[in-house]
């Protein structure tokens, strides 16, 4: 069980799960929250963290539980904090769309389409100053390359030779837009181009073409020779936001994507191929499924945070009641 | 001429050598300061007053590096940067220019800290030039540091002379917190006296630069010399005019103005921002709330017109508070 493409599946699993709970427990009002799926982009996150350690960093999105979980986000924390508790990575004042977590490299998650890439490029900078071999990695989606920091952010990474990797998770929609609406380019990648930057489009459904891509751009990165662009395809099987309608999507191109479902889909590879045993797999899903039911208690039961904390990180300074 | 008989004028230095020399003194002490920002290297003449220059020659162009012009990226390259323990100090060529990247200083570096429930925080300095008087209109001289006093956890900060430029911008760089340094473009190049070296000013501090037992004069960055001018002047009458040079906008000295107007009993706030909405109208209630009863006359303020910063001289000038427009309103609140 200790081959690269079962740890893949292992942070797939991970985030399918995760992903199918979080969306019956807040659709149980069990916990208030807004919530972005990721069901569906799982492959992208597990197949890019299997390239970095823990002091590689990652700035994701709002849409963002599945890099988060991919990057080794401890689950009871980032259950707590999207139950907004004291418990939580930030206790509980960030939420689902600012969940930090240093320990694992999650520098910053932001609600801003676009501003991964820019602050990605700060947390590589300073790595190449202090002349250590850390890269940084910068989530968003396809809609996030229409705004003005995707480009100022490839052009400063790329003058820089920055150790950046630029990972465009092209869901085929902007919010309720799709991708041919908003994007006068044919690819993501194709931009890289006027960046003089490696760019390369994927199957972001498959997990050992995201993974070989990214250890190109990880090696490149850490080699100083700057930052890539990878645009990964892929589908998010529950719209943009939970409870979505998806009225704006063509009909029955969601039941095809979902027909195509990479998990299933890799896991079934990883059986034909001998990676793994059915038994192996059912075992490391049980144990997961048994994790968050640990996860979901922890968070429901956790303390609120104290009012206190409205004073509190504001500054250095604990402000004055 | 010997020294013991020169008459030569005594040492001074204008607020760009100041800045200048808190920012080398700065980088020589800790090796996680690191300056960007447009234009900022020496072959690119060390910015466009020339407050970094010597800079990158002396450290390197690693630690001061000249950006494209890219607002947001040149913010989101400090967040990132400071978030993982160095000390960056951006440059925003001019204070309008921070309205294509606010998403990175409001979104992300006032708040990181907060919203990261204190994991990160984001010890980075912004340094940013404004202020009438050039002919540069628009775009290119407003004073907008109500909106950033406005935003829960960036500090802002605004010297009147060249000794606090430098100890201001050296308490900055190692504050634990994002700065906002607002340089006023006209006075850069007037001369004061020189600072203490090594001398940090300390952040939220107001400082007395005229004692006076009549009216409290409050104000911030070049127009306290205004101030200064003025309450000199009515001491000529035996009005005693005490003067407030706030140092730091957000979070300003609470303490010091009710500690000043509480013996007064009378304030006039003065900023070269536009009135409605501004710094002056939250002191103003501050001071109400705490003296009401006290008070010998409702507070006043003096502020720019409420207009965008006109082009034409005359206009420019009319727009700018002037040294009447203060002396009118302490004798207004003497009434």
């Amino acid at each position: 069980m200790k081959s690269v493409y079962v740890d893949i599946y292992r942070r797939m699993t991970l985030i399918k799960q995760n992903d199918e709970r979080f969306r019956a427990v807040i659709k149980l009002g069990r916990i208030i929250s807004p919530y972005y799926p990721v069901r569906g982009q799982e492959a992208i996150p597990a197949a890019v963290s299997a390239n970095l350690t823990n002091d590689d960093y990652i700035c994701t999105i709002y849409r963002g539980v599945h890099d988060m979980l991919a990057k080794g986000v401890p689950m009871r924390a980032l259950w707590a904090e999207i139950a907004g508790k004291a418990t939580g990575t930030c206790k509980g004042k960030g939420g689902p769309m600012h969940v930090t977590h240093p320990a694992t490299g999650v520098m910053v998650t932001t609600g801003i389409v676009g501003s991964s890439m820019p602050i990605a490029n700060g947390l590589a900078l300073a790595a190449q100053i202090r002349g250590e071999k850390r890269v940084a990695v910068a989530y968003f989606g396809d809609g996030a390359s229409n705004i003005g920091a995707f480009h100022e952010s490839l052009n400063m990474a790329s003058l820089w030779k920055l150790p950046v990797l630029f990972v465009c998770q092209n869901n085929g929609y902007g919010e309720h837009t799709r991708y041919e609406l908003a994007t006068s380019a044919a690819k993501i990648s194709d931009r890289a181009a006027g960046y003089q930057m490696a760019g390369v489009t994927v199957d972001g459904n498959d997990p050992l073409a995201v993974y070989a891509a990214a250890k190109e751009a990880v090696e490149r990165a850490r080699s100083g020779g700057g930052p890539t662009l990878i645009e990964a395809r892929t589908f998010r099987f529950f719209g943009h936001l939970l409870g979505d309608a998806d009225n704006y999507m063509k009909k029955g191109e969601k039941e095809a994507a979902m027909a195509n479902d990479p998990v299933p889909k890799f896991r079934a590879w990883l059986i034909a191929n001998g990676h793994a045993t059915e038994a192996d797999l059912a075992a490391m899903e049980a144990g997961i499924e048994k994790e968050i039911d640990a996860a979901v208690e922890f968070a429901l039961s956790s303390p609120n945070p104290d009012v206190a904390e409205l004073r509190r990180d504001v500054f250095a300074h604990e402000l004055s009641a | 001429m010997s020294t013991a008989t020169s008459t030569a004028k005594p040492n001074t230095l204008n607020t760009v050598q100041a800045v200048n020399m808190a920012l080398d003194e700065a980088m020589g002490l800790d090796p996680n300061v690191i300056v960007l920002g447009e234009d900022v290297a020496d072959e690119q003449e060390g910015g466009i007053a020339g407050v970094t220059k010597g800079l990158s020659t002396k450290y390197g162009k690693s630690r001061v590096r000249s950006t494209p012009i890219s607002e947001q990226a040149i913010i989101g390259a400090a967040i990132g940067a400071a978030i993982v323990g160095m000390r960056p100090v951006a440059e925003i060529m001019l204070m309008n220019f921070t309205t294509v990247c606010m998403d990175m200083i409001v979104n992300h570096a006032a708040k990181l800290r907060f919203m990261s429930g204190g994991q990160t925080h984001v010890p980075l300095t912004i340094r940013t030039m404004t202020g009438a008087g050039f002919g540069t209109g628009g775009q290119h001289s407003d004073y907008l540091e109500a909106w950033f006093a406005h935003t829960a956890g960036i500090k802002v900060v605004a010297p009147s002379c060249p000794a606090d430029a430098y100890g201001l911008m050296l308490s900055c760089v190692f504050d634990d917190d994002p700065c906002l340094f607002i340089e006023n473009m006209p006075a850069y190049w007037a001369p004061g006296a020189p600072p203490e070296k090594g001398v940090r000013i300390p952040l939220g501090k107001a400082n007395i630069v005229r004692s006076g037992g009549d009216v409290t004069v409050i104000g911030y960055s070049r127009i306290v010399s205004d101030c200064i001018a003025v309450a000199d002047k009515l001491a000529k009458e035996k009005i005693g005019v005490e003067v407030l040079d706030l140092r730091t906008v957000s979070p300003f000295d609470e303490e010091a103005i009710l500690n000043s107007v509480g013996k007064t009993r009378r304030a006039v706030i003065v900023h070269e921002a536009v009135t409605p909405f501004g710094v002056g109208a939250e002191i103003a209630t501050r001071i109400n709330k705490a003296l009401f009863g006290k008070l010998a006359a409702p507070v006043e303020r003096v502020g720019a017109s409420y207009c965008p910063v006109p082009f034409s001289k005359p206009l420019e000038t009319a727009f700018v508070p002037s040294q009447a427009q203060i002396e009118a309103a302490v004798r207004t609140v003497l009434k």
